[in-house]
C-alpha cells in the first residue's frame, strides 16, 4: 500500500511534465491541424534558457529560492514563447496554404535546426544545475520500514502543472481569445470571415505553447538537474504520444494522456521490469488506439463541408 | 565579394603547397565520443592524443616525419562508430587511438581490420573487444572480467550480510561488467537481491528507486556510465535512501561530480590504480595542468597509447599497422603508465584495478 502510493507520486510528478509539453501539441493540433514536431525542442530550449538565467541570477547575487524561481519563470516563459512566436512565423505560416505534408517536414526541419543550434551554441556535454528546491515531507509512516515521502520539487510540480492547466482551461473556455481559437479550431477561413484574426490567434497559440513547454523544461531542470541538446527528442516522443493517447485536439485528453503515461510507465517499472517500461507505455497507446481511434477524449473528426 | 573569392583562393592554394611541402607527415587518428552525452569522455581521449602528438612532433616525429590528428566522433553509437571507422580507413591513417564506449570500439574494430588499421583502445574493457582474433585489436586499459572481479570480492567481502543490487544500462559495456561482477559475487557465495536494467539516456529513475527502497538495499553496483548513475544517486539521495553505490570505471569523469554535487560523498569505484600518482606521470601530469587540464581519467591512457605506438613504429622503421601489431606483441614499452607489455590477444599483460572513493569535494581517491 505505502509502495503503492509512492509509486502514485512519482508517476504523477513524471506524468505532469509529459503532460505540460503535450498541451502544445494538442493546441497546434487543434487549431491548424498539424503536428508541431519541434514543439519537444521548444521545451529544452526553454530549459537552456532557464539554466542560463538561473546561472545568471546566482552570479549577480540573487540566491533567495523564491525570487530567483518567479524571475526565472519570467524570463524563461517571455524568452521561449519568443522562439515558438518565431518558429510559426518562420517556418509554418509561409506554407499555411499549402499541402498538408508541407507543414510537417517543414516541423520536422525545424527540430532538427533547434537541436542543432542547441549544440553548436551550448556544446554537447551534458549540463547540471546543482539541487536548489529540497527538503521531503513524510505522508505516511505505517512503521515498517517503507514510509511514503513526497519531496518538495515534486509538489511544486504537480501544483504547477494542475494551476497552469485550470487556468489555461479557463482561457479557452471563458476569454475572447479562447473564443478566437475556438473558432479558428472550427473552421479556420470561416473566422477568417467572420473577423476573427486568424494569423494572430496562431500566433498566439504557438506563444502560449512555447510558454507552457518553457514552464515544464523548467520542472524538468529542477526536479532531474540534468539537461543536454537531446533532452527534447525523447520528452517530445512521450508527450506526443500523451497527446494521441488522451484525444489529440483536446485539452483535458493531452493531460489525462500525460498523466497515464508517466503512470503506466511507474507502475510497469514498480511492479514488473524497469527494462520494458518504453515497450508497455507504447503498447498500451496502440491497444488504446486500436478501440478508440480518437484517443480517450477524442472526439471523432466531423467531415467539414 | 570577388576580393573574398580570391583570398580564399589563395588560402586554397597555400593549404595545398602545404599539403604537398610536408608529404613526410603521418596522419593518425583517435575516435571517440566528441558528442552527446559522454563527450566528456571523448575529450579525454583527444585531450591526451594531442598533447601526445605535440611532444612526438616537438621531439622531432617518429622517424623523421611529423605527426597530424584526425579526430572521429562516434556519439558512442555503434552505427556513428562504424561509419568513423570506415572514414578513417578510408584516409588510410596506420592507427587509430580509441574508441572509448566498448559498444563503439568493437563494430569499428571489424572496419580497421579490413582497411589495415590498428586499433589501439585506451579505454574499452569489455572482454569481447579483444577476444575476437582479430589481428588488429590493442587495449592499454584493463578488462571488465578483471574489474568485475575486484568489484564483486570487494562486494562480497564488505557486504555479506547487507541487501546488494546489480543495475545495468543494457550497453555492451554495463552489461557486461553488471555480469561479471555477479559472476564473481555469486563465486563468493554471496546472492544479489535485486538485478535490473534500465535504459541508457534515461533521466528517470524514481519508480526504480522506490523499487529498491521497498526491498531495503543497502548496496547498489551499477554497470554503466557516470551520467544515468548520478542521476541515480541524486533520485535516492532525495527519497532518503542511504544506499551505497558502486560503479565501474565509467565513472571516472568530474562530471559525474557536478551532477551529483556534494552527493557524491563515499561513492566506490573501481578503476586502473590512479596513473596520475605513478612516477612516470609526474612530468606529462605538469604539462597538461599547465594548459589548464586535469588528466583525469582515461587522458593518461591516450598519452600512453599513441607512446607505445609510436615507440613501435620507430623500432621496426615502418607504419605498416601488420609489422607494428607484431612488434607491439613481442617488446616492452616505456609509457606514463610505466612499463607495458602485451599478450597474444592485444591486452595488457598487468592490470591493477583498485577501489577509489568518491569524496564531497568532487575528488577521487584510492581506498586504503
Amino acid at each position: 500500500m505505502e509502495y503503492f502510493l509512492q509509486q502514485l507520486i512519482n508517476g504523477l510528478a513524471l506524468g505532469s511534465i509529459y503532460g505540460l509539453v503535450a498541451i502544445g501539441y494538442t493546441m497546434v493540433y487543434g487549431i491548424i491541424g498539424m503536428i508541431n514536431f519541434a514543439h519537444g525542442d521548444i521545451f529544452m530550449v526553454g530549459a537552456f534558457i532557464a539554466l542560463i538565467a538561473f546561472l545568471i541570477l546566482i552570479a549577480i547575487g540573487i540566491t533567495a529560492v523564491p525570487l530567483a524561481l518567479f524571475l526565472v519563470l519570467l524570463i524563461a516563459m517571455l524568452l521561449t514563447s519568443l522562439y515558438g512566436w518565431a518558429v510559426e512565423r518562420i517556418a509554418y505560416r509561409p506554407l499555411r496554404g499549402s499541402f498538408r505534408l508541407a507543414p510537417l517536414i517543414s516541423a520536422i526541419g525545424m527540430s532538427i535546426v533547434l537541436q542543432n543550434y542547441v549544440q553548436l551554441a551550448q556544446g554537447a556535454r551534458v549540463k547540471t544545475l546543482p539541487p536548489l528546491i529540497t527538503g521531503v515531507h513524510t505522508l505516511l509512516d505505517l512503521g515498517n520500514r517503507f514510509v511514503v515521502q513526497i519531496s518538495n520539487i515534486q509538489i511544486l510540480i504537480i501544483v504547477t502543472t494542475f494551476a497552469l492547466m485550470t487556468g489555461f482551461s479557463w482561457l479557452v473556455s471563458s476569454t475572447s481569445l479562447g473564443r478566437d481559437m475556438r473558432a479558428c479550431e472550427q473552421d479556420l477561413k470561416m473566422a477568417a470571415l467572420l473577423g476573427v484574426d486568424t494569423n494572430r490567434t496562431i500566433s498566439l497559440t504557438f506563444l502560449i505553447g512555447a510558454a507552457l513547454a518553457s514552464v515544464a523544461g523548467i520542472m524538468y531542470l529542477l526536479y532531474y538537474g540534468v539537461i543536454d541538446f537531446h533532452i527534447g527528442f525523447v520528452a517530445g516522443v512521450k508527450a506526443f504520444t500523451a497527446a494521441v493517447l488522451g484525444g489529440i485536439g483536446s485539452l483535458p485528453g493531452a493531460m489525462l494522456g500525460g498523466l497515464l503515461i508517466g503512470l503506466i510507465e511507474t507502475y510497469w517499472s514498480a511492479y514488473f521490469s524497469v527494462q520494458y517500461k518504453d515497450v508497455a507505455a507504447f503498447s498500451i497507446l496502440i491497444i488504446v488506439l486500436i478501440f478508440m481511434p480518437t484517443g480517450i477524449l477524442g472526439r471523432p473528426e466531423v467531415e467539414k463541408v | 565579394m570577388k576580393s573574398a573569392r580570391l583570398v580564399g583562393l589563395f588560402a586554397a592554394a597555400t593549404l595545398l603547397a602545404a599539403g604537398t611541402s610536408a608529404n613526410a607527415q603521418i596522419t593518425v587518428g583517435v575516435a571517440g565520443p566528441m558528442s552527446g552525452q559522454y563527450a566528456s569522455f571523448g575529450e579525454q581521449l583527444k585531450n591526451g592524443a594531442t598533447l601526445a602528438l605535440e611532444d612526438l612532433n616537438a621531439a622531432g616525429g617518429v622517424n623523421g616525419q611529423q605527426l597530424k590528428l584526425s579526430v572521429g566522433d562516434d556519439a558512442c553509437d555503434p552505427k556513428q562508430a562504424r561509419a568513423t571507422a570506415d572514414r578513417l580507413a578510408g584516409q588510410r591513417v596506420p592507427v587509430v587511438f580509441g574508441h572509448f564506449c566498448s559498444s563503439s570500439s568493437i563494430p569499428a574494430s571489424e572496419a580497421y581490420a579490413e582497411g589495415n588499421v590498428l586499433q589501439i583502445s585506451p579505454a574499452s574493457t569489455n572482454p569481447t573487444f579483444t577476444e575476437r582474433k582479430l589481428w588488429n585489436t590493442f587495449r592499454v586499459c584493463g578488462r571488465d572480467d578483471q574489474q568485475g572481479s575486484l568489484a564483486g570480492k570487494y562486494l562480497a567481502a564488505n557486504f555479506k550480510d547487507k541487501k546488494i543490487a546489480i543495475l545495468d544500462d543494457k550497453s555492451t559495456y554495463g552489461a557486461g561488467l553488471a555480469n561479471e561482477t555477479k559472476k564473481a559475487l555469486n563465486a563468493a557465495g554471496v546472492t544479489e537481491a535485486m538485478k535490473e536494467s534500465y535504459t541508457q539516456g534515461d533521466k528517470d529513475f524514481t519508480a526504480l528507486v522506490s523499487r529498491m527502497k521497498a526491498a531495503g538495499i543497502d548496496v547498489v553496483f551499477i554497470g554503466g556510465y557516470h551520467t544515468e548513475s548520478g542521476l541515480i544517486l541524486r533520485q535516492m539521495r532525495d527519497q532518503g535512501m542511504k544506499t551505497l553505490l558502486m560503479a565501474g570505471d565509467a565513472l571516472a569523469d568530474k562530471q559525474f561530480a557536478q551532477i551529483t554535487g556534494a552527493l557524491s560523498e563515499g561513492v566506490l569505484m573501481t578503476f586502473g590504480s590512479d596513473p596520475r600518482n605513478r612516477p612516470a606521470a609526474a612530468e606529462i601530469v605538469k604539462k597538461f595542468k599547465a594548459k589548464g587540464i586535469d588528466p583525469e581519467g582515461y587522458t593518461l591512457y591516450t598519452y600512453a597509447a599513441v607512446q607505445v605506438w609510436a615507440q613501435a613504429v620507430t623500432q621496426i622503421k615502418s607504419t605498416d599497422p601488420k609489422k607494428v601489431a607484431a612488434a607491439m606483441k613481442a617488446g616492452k614499452w616505456q609509457t606514463v603508465l610505466g612499463e607495458i607489455s602485451f599478450d597474444a590477444k592485444g591486452d595488457i599483460t598487468v592490470t591493477d584495478y583498485v577501489m577509489y572513493q568518491w569524496k564531497a569535494d568532487g575528488t577521487y581517491a584510492e581506498l586504503k
